[in-house]
């Protein structure tokens, strides 16, 4: 064999081989079904999403424990897009087309969702979002496990004036879409409920805000007019710190001007010395403190996968786990991963929650949930203080703001519509 | 209580004789005290059942049996140390020291041995509970021994005033020597009489209620002008609120100046070492603000070392951060800087990059995540001047620790040899170094001493915000904007102008809110330096300028 045939001949090995290899990682790539995570791992929402992250990566690890999914085994996909709103968008894109994930598990804040949502609509993918947030959004490619405002803002304002008799209303949020929207909304149903003008505040700061001197200040001089008054408080992230501490330091105390939060939670408290927070409330569906086989099978398991005994679960959490069985199902259902099939199959699918109820999808991609007020107690955990009778079911278009009280949104056909308004028919 | 007489009943028409009467007294007297602590028993009892409203029921019981035990009780389980064993539903106060549990049966006052913390079950309370104990024990203090207790007791009912409340303190106004309860009982019996008096009640009881900052004074007084119909009593109570009003204004006043001057505190110690090294040397340094950051990690390493002495080891940290930023900042000086003298631009793009690579470091050395850093107990809470004046504790100890450090600054700068070739130095550097100063080690000491500084004021801001990797981004713009306002190199430069910032954004920040106000402070600062961009308190000396 001359020097010619000898070099065709190792090239076209490496060309065999290499083409082998390319189907072989092919064929492997098609054996496992991947799942993304869009979750910040740094910056100002670290202390809030971190632990999603892990959730995701144990929810896939249990899956594949009972063997996987369409007889396929699960791949976790983690990107961090560090509390950079814009950033978001870029990873999301990276899951979907370079990744090729078949659903994604992401978000908090509601400007990183609306970062992503023009992606996922434009790639068609499928994106389960945890955090209860301030509605006015339905999309065809968004599942939404957290809570809407009919299924948090406004049962906590009910409590709120109906058993602690509040007659005047400090409304404070960090500066951005969720705080600003679910404001609105609140600021139309207290005025619907006869509240004046006089006796509501608005107070917006920035992300990561720390010197909460005057604003506190001005709390405590709103709060003692002789009117029973409460704050409620969209503040996200970790400007939630130096506020507790404040309200601690300025002698702020849960039985004078009580503070009811949407966005604090088991894993925001884990941080920070909570006793003079004792008393101040929360607005969730779902608090580790709640009694049930299912949420003690569920902390057992994570407390196992995540090697350490002294880690919280939280409501996000909870979503997750619902969202994520949901999706399971639904692709059991469908038979396939692909996101139209998903999207059909899943409306109706109905998985257990934790605190002892079920979960249903619903057509206009929101889900069934009870409403828990708890209250904080020293070691960081929440005491149920109060909860709805049933299940509420999320309402995505805001029945008190007049541009969305006319619109619904159903996805199933032939309506395929995520804001319809039915006085216009459009 | 079924006591049967017998006998006796046919004579009780008639008027008993006295020793009948005595005989009587002591035959119910072990039933009434009997009863008393019998109802206190069943309110323990109460206290170990579920349901909130249960609990509520229980206390009301423990509070009507007056039992001498009664406050202890009350006080125990606010602060949420009442609790009761599971087999046997005792109740127990307890107490936690070094991890072991002492226990004390509530009934029996005995102590319990060998009580471990799975036995026990904690009493828990809403806040509802909470609102009741807090007025029940300051209805009890009103009787205590300790005449500052009593008087804050009596306050602190001034909003919750009912008529058997104000009976007993008629009552107690009587009795009471001590002239500050004195007083604060009369105020709370003028408010009363606001409530439910005649006119000329009430014309006679408004003098006591002059210059009293009471949030419920002022709004009983602004309840009552609103509904009376008599002129006079219109006229008097508008001079009163017009008394309260302007001296509220002031403690307003004094309170924004303080949130001003404390916000002013932090911007002059997170910027005098900027100014040191932005003055001395010309080095604009953006690492700066990583610098603070290693300064508040230090706190956080040195008090995962001393648990249980927060105290102690914030003392420790401040001398700790000043070395390990300083020695950070000599190495940066002797490794990057010292080439890029004369280069500004270089020199910025320098320390961009480097304070990148400082803030990975730490993320990857400790976590992402934030840090938490504990505050010691002499840092926690708040002074009360008056009642509508406080001022936060870890603010006054924040705002005297900047100006020690201020000061000690100024005096190694004006009495200290290395302070005098620094300022030799930043005036004229060749002339300086035709004096025989080392010109190259005086720049690296000033590095040094002006991270050393910036570590310092790393570990006041351990306190107030969250450590994080990205702490120092949030301070390194405020930074600069009060060494140029300032006037660069110029130490009461930067100590006023941080002042002034910080007050100005305070001030501004009640009318605007708090992104505005920065807004605002930030467009008044870049006017101020088209003016006079020296800033503030320029630089003397021939070379400068």
């Amino acid at each position: 064999m001359n020097q010619r045939h000898l070099s065709l001949r190792i090239w076209g090995a490496v060309l065999a081989v290499s083409v082998i290899l390319g189907f072989g990682s092919g064929a492997m790539a098609a054996d496992t079904i991947k799942v993304g995570v869009l979750h910040s791992l740094s910056g100002t929402m670290a202390i809030s999403e971190t632990t999603l992250k892990d959730t995701v990566l144990m929810l896939v690890d249990e899956q594949n424990k009972k063997g996987g999914l369409l007889g396929k085994k699960l791949e976790a996909v983690v990107v961090d897009p560090a509390s950079n709103w814009p950033l978001f968008a870029e990873k999301a894109r990276e899951l979907i087309e370079k990744e090729k994930v078949s659903v994604v598990f992401g978000c908090w804040t509601s400007v990183s969702r609306k970062s992503v949502l023009p992606v996922f609509e434009e790639l068609n993918g499928l994106l389960f979002y945890p955090v209860q947030y301030e509605g006015e959004e339905s999309s065809k490619n968004v599942l939404y496990t957290g809570a809407a405002p009919n299924q948090q803002a406004i049962p906590a304002v009910d409590y709120l004036m109906n058993e602690m008799g509040v007659k005047r209303w400090v409304l404070a949020g960090t500066d951005y879409v969720y705080p600003r929207t679910t404001n609105k909304i609140l600021l139309a149903y207290l005025k619907s409920k006869g509240v004046s003008d006089a006796d509501i505040m608005v107070n917006y700061t920035p992300f990561g805000h720390s010197d909460w001197q005057s604003i506190v200040a001005e709390i405590k001089k709103f709060g003692t007019a002789g009117k029973k008054t409460a704050v409620v408080s969209t503040i996200n992230g970790d400007a939630n710190v130096p506020f507790y501490k404040e309200l601690g330091n300025q002698n702020i105390t849960a039985e004078n001007i009580p503070v009811m939060a949407f966005s604090v939670g088991e894993e925001e408290l884990a941080g920070i010395d909570t006793k003079p927070l004792v008393g101040h409330l929360a607005a969730w569906n779902y608090f580790m403190s709640v009694d049930d086989p299912s949420n003690d099978e569920f902390i057992e398991n994570w407390h196992a996968f995540i090697k350490n005994k002294n880690r919280v679960t939280n409501d996000p959490m909870e979503a997750h786990y619902i969202g994520f069985n949901m999706w399971v199902k639904a692709v059991e259902k469908a038979g396939t991963t692909d996101a139209n099939a998903v999207q059909d199959a899943i409306i109706g699918v109905t998985v257990p929650n934790l605190t002892g109820g079920y979960a249903a999808m619903m057509p206009n991609h929101h889900i069934t949930k009870p409403v828990l007020i708890g209250e904080i107690q020293e070691d960081g955990q929440f005491q149920v203080v109060w909860e709805t009778p049933g299940l509420v079911v999320g309402d995505a278009w805001s029945d008190y703001l007049p541009g969305s009280k006319d619109m619904i949104s159903d996805w199933r056909a032939p309506l395929s519509n995520g804001n319809f308004n039915v006085k216009t028919g459009k | 209580m079924n006591i049967s007489l017998g006998a006796r009943a046919r004579r009780l028409t008639d008027k008993p004789p006295v020793w009948v009467i005595l005989l009587l007294i002591m035959a119910i007297m072990p039933f009434c005290s009997a009863a008393q602590a019998s109802e206190f028993e069943d309110g323990l009892e109460m206290l170990t059942q579920r349901s909130f409203n249960t609990k509520i029921k229980g206390l009301e019981l423990i509070v009507a049996s007056a039992d001498k035990r009664t406050q202890q009780v009350l006080s125990e389980l606010l602060e949420g140390r009442l609790y009761y064993l599971n087999r046997s539903r005792q109740v127990l106060f307890t107490d936690e020291s070094d991890g072991n549990i002492s226990a004390v049966d509530v009934l029996t006052q005995e102590p319990l041995a060998g009580v471990d913390r799975y036995d026990l079950k904690r009493i828990s309370i809403n806040n509802q509970i909470r609102k009741k104990l807090k007025n029940w024990i300051a209805f009890l203090n009103v009787s205590h021994d300790d005449p500052d207790v009593r008087e804050k007791a009596v306050y602190s009912m001034l909003d919750k005033l009912n008529s058997d409340m104000l009976a007993s303190f008629q009552a107690l106004s009587q009795t009471e020597k001590n002239k500050k309860v004195l007083k604060a009982i009369h105020v709370a019996l003028a408010l009363g009489t606001l409530q439910s008096g005649t006119p000329d009640e009430i014309l006679t009881a408004l003098p006591a209620l002059k210059g009293q900052l009471f949030s419920a004074v002022k709004t009983n007084l602004l309840r009552l002008h609103e509904q009376t119909d008599n002129e006079e009593v219109k006229t008097e109570i508008s001079r009163l609120l017009q008394g309260i009003e302007s001296r509220l204004a002031t403690c307003r006043f004094f309170e924004t100046l303080f949130f001003g001057l404390s916000a002013g505190s932090i911007l002059v110690l997170a910027s005098i070492g900027l100014a040191i090294t932005f003055g001395v040397i010309g080095v604009i340094n953006m690492a700066h603000g990583e610098l603070i950051m290693i300064g508040a990690y230090t706190a956080y390493v040195i008090q995962q070392a001393l648990p249980n002495h927060i105290g102690v080891g914030i003392l420790i940290a401040v001398p700790a951060a000043f070395i390990v930023s300083g020695v950070v900042g000599i190495v940066i000086e002797r490794s990057i800087i010292r080439f890029l003298y004369g280069r500004p631009l270089e020199t910025l793009l320098a320390t961009f990059g480097l304070s990148l690579v400082l803030q990975q470091a730490v993320r990857s050395i400790f976590s992402p995540l934030n840090r938490a850093v504990s505050t010691p107990d002499w840092m926690s809470g708040s002074l009360a001047i008056n009642p509508a004046l406080s001022l936060t504790m870890n603010r006054i100890v924040i705002l005297v620790f900047s100006l020690l450090v201020f000061g000690a600054l100024f005096a190694v700068m004006k009495k200290t040899s290395l302070g005098l070739q620094v300022r030799a130095v930043s005036q004229n550097r060749a002339m300086a170094r035709a004096m025989g100063v080392k010109a190259a080690r005086v720049d690296a000491l000033t590095f040094g001493l002006g991270s050393g500084i910036a570590g310092v004021a790393g570990v006041a801001l351990s306190q107030l915000t969250n450590v994080g990797p990205n702490l120092g981004q949030a301070y390194i713009i405020d930074s600069f904007m009060v060494v140029v306002f300032g006037g660069v190199g110029n130490l009461w430069g930067t100590l006023l102008a941080g002042l002034s910032l910080g007050t100005a954004n305070k001030f501004i920040e009640p009318l605007s809110g708090a992104v505005l106000a920065k807004i605002i402070v930030l467009v008044f600062i870049i006017l101020f330096i088209q003016k006079r961009p020296q800033g503030l308190f320029p630089q003397k000396g021939r070379a400068a300028g």
